[in-house]
């Protein structure tokens, strides 16, 4: 491929020598020679296994559990409910100030989604968990469950979460996150074309190759070291911290070797429990998620669902922009309110409109709790903004590439969230991509610039 | 429970281990020999990062019992490369970028070993029909491929 070194050439001091050479990767020895350490790689004498009672509803009423036939069942060591968890109840971003804590460790009273996790037993093998898991009771009262976003918003739906006390997280703000540029409706309506789309995306897995999981060990002087394959070392390690009411300093996090993550090992949830396990235990444990609940359990990308409306003109211009975006959080927040407010900055994409108004929601619903997946919540806008461009240059019989020269942002550009533009390069990438792609466009867009609203 | 003797040669050195009846080969080599280099991705024989040759035959070791590989010999990635020099495959597989997270990459490895084995000279169809038992998710498929075609190339050439 060839590569053009002369775009922004006067802004850079390097030549950019390292791009087009090859360097060959520091783990990949030990990839190709099975060396690498994944967590599940290391093996401790005595070590017990954790499995997971789960619930079987959507959302439910717990009125009791009975583990006494789980505890006599032969090579069961502990069984764990929710009294075990010292501070059963939080939430990831708690460590940034973004709360309220509004998730169990173990569940508490009631289960809000299928899957949730509600009695930890662990046993001298797998098999041993698995079937005393099996023999643990538990009597639900089951509740009527929500799933759909917009259902969950209407006033008498069923309320998901009682840590929120409505169906959708409480911003600074409001009951979505706003952004407010220009005046939209006087934008639409001095538009010579206006076209609303709606957008919708399903929960996406990640389904990595290494299932989430850890192996715990006991240190012996009250420290446990904790061998994971989590993406988000210290927000796991300050999340157990307070989870377990232990000072960091006990907790030796090691990790970094990911059997691929994608996003969906950033969430804090089997490091807690496995360290509870050993502490009460004294021996190692090891919790790793079978290839089903990887599927089923772990955090998939959110589903959205994003309304855009646009008005612009015959020659090209968009002059206003209304969006308002879904994110279903699931039963809990994990890191979807991130998710939702940065779709609220980023709707406008990287086009510079005079007019925009954007509301993002982030909804609860009694679904598998979403997280964090490559991009999340931008990623699902993008698709739906890159479409609606090219429906928008189709409506005026426009180029869409050249449709997007017309809109591209350029250095200086406010943005609708009230940053400036710096360090725009979409004109540029779009003139390479023509010229890669042979998509010719008329030569004004190729003599256009970053820098300056020439052209 | 009653333990079970079995016994194997596993990359050429000679193996004896008492398990429990039912114990797969994949846990067998990982936790009882200490061969971490086969992974459990599903344990339920859909992603090939367990893959092993048994007999010269790619075996899943997920659903093989320790138990039925009694007398056989067994290879794994970790015994590919000697005295400290990476096997062809190996080598290639760095060379060319084939490895991301990784997981997967032990699993690839003898998948290709064994097509190298039985069709030194595989065209690209060959490649991907005989790895299109193992799943990469970081999906890097295309370097793979490319990985195990210079391969077959650098054997021939060696062989010539």
């Amino acid at each position: 491929m060839e590569l053009r070194k002369n775009y922004f050439a006067d802004q850079r001091k390097d030549d950019l020598h390292e791009i087009g050479q090859p360097r060959p990767r520091s783990d990949s020895p030990g990839h190709v020679t099975g060396k690498t350490a994944y967590f599940a790689d290391r093996n401790f004498p005595g070590m017990l296994h954790l499995k997971m009672v789960r619930s079987p509803h959507h959302h439910a009423r717990i009125r009791s559990i009975d583990t006494s036939e789980a505890e006599k069942h032969p090579g069961v060591v502990k069984v764990l409910t929710a009294k075990d968890v010292p501070h059963n109840v939080y939430t990831i971003l708690i460590l940034i100030q973004i709360g309220p804590e509004d998730e169990t460790v173990l569940a508490d009273g009631k289960v809000r989604w299928k899957g949730e996790a509600v009695v930890a037993v662990l046993a001298e093998t797998e098999r041993a968990a698995q079937e005393a898991a099996a023999k643990v009771k538990v009597d639900y009262e089951v509740l009527p469950a929500v799933f759909d976003m917009e259902e969950a918003l209407k006033p008498g739906a069923p309320l998901v979460n009682e840590y929120h006390g409505q169906n959708y997280y409480l911003y600074d703000s409001g009951e979505c996150r706003k952004v407010r540029f220009g005046d939209v409706e006087a934008g639409f309506a001095g538009a010579d074309h206006i076209l609303e789309q709606t957008y919708q995306s399903s929960p996406i897995e990640h389904a990595p190759a290494e299932t989430t999981g850890c192996v715990v060990a006991p240190e012996g002087n009250d420290r446990f070291t904790c061998y994971t394959n989590t993406q988000a070392m210290f927000f796991t390690l300050d999340n157990a911290s307070i989870i377990l009411q232990m000072p960091g300093s006990k907790l030796h996090f090691v990790g970094g070797t990911v059997g691929g993550g994608f996003g969906g090992k950033v969430d804090v949830i089997v490091e807690p429990i496995a360290i509870l396990g050993a502490k009460l235990t004294g021996r190692p444990v090891s919790f790793i998620y079978s290839r089903e609940e990887e599927m089923q359990i772990s955090s998939p990308r959110a589903a959205e669902k994003v309304v855009i409306k646009d008005g612009f003109m015959k020659d090209g211009r968009i002059v206003a922009r209304k969006v308002t975006g879904y994110t279903d959080a699931g039963a809990y927040s994990r890191h979807s309110p991130y998710g939702a407010q940065k779709g609220a900055g980023h709707y406008p994409g990287p086009y510079t409109i005079p007019n925009v108004w954007i509301d993002t929601y982030c909804v609860y619903t009694n679904r598998t709790p979403s997280s964090a997946m490559r991009g999340f919540g931008v990623t699902i806008g993008d698709f739906a903004l890159e479409v609606q461009m090219d429906k928008l240059a189709r409506l005026i019989g426009m180029d869409p590439l050249e449709f997007r020269f017309i809109n591209a942002y350029r250095d200086g550009d406010m943005k609708a969230h009230r940053q400036p533009t710096e360090g725009a390069a979409l004109i540029e990438c779009m003139q390479e991509a023509s010229r890669a792609a042979n998509w010719p466009v008329a030569e004004k867009y190729l003599s256009m610039s970053s820098y300056t609203k020439g052209a | 429970m009653a333990k079970v003797p079995v016994q194997f040669t596993l990359n050429g050195a000679e193996k004896a281990e008492f398990i429990d009846s039912g114990t797969t080969l994949l846990n067998t080599l990982r936790d009882k020999i200490g061969d971490t280099s086969p992974k459990g991705g599903c344990h339920q024989g859909t992603c090939g990062a367990c893959s092993v040759i048994i007999n010269g035959e790619l075996r899943l070791s997920c659903l093989t019992l320790a138990e039925t590989c009694n007398g056989a010999a067994i290879t794994t990635t970790s015994g590919l490369s000697e005295g400290g020099v990476l096997h062809p495959l190996q080598r290639a597989f760095l060379d060319a970028f084939a490895t991301q997270c990784g997981f997967c990459t032990p699993g690839m490895i003898m998948a290709a070993k064994v097509l190298l084995d039985q069709t030194p000279n595989p065209s690209r169809e060959d490649v991907v029909e005989a790895l299109s038992g193992n799943i990469c998710r970081c999906t890097g498929y295309e370097p793979i491929i490319q990985a195990v075609l210079t391969a077959a190339r650098s054997n021939s050439q060696n062989a010539a």
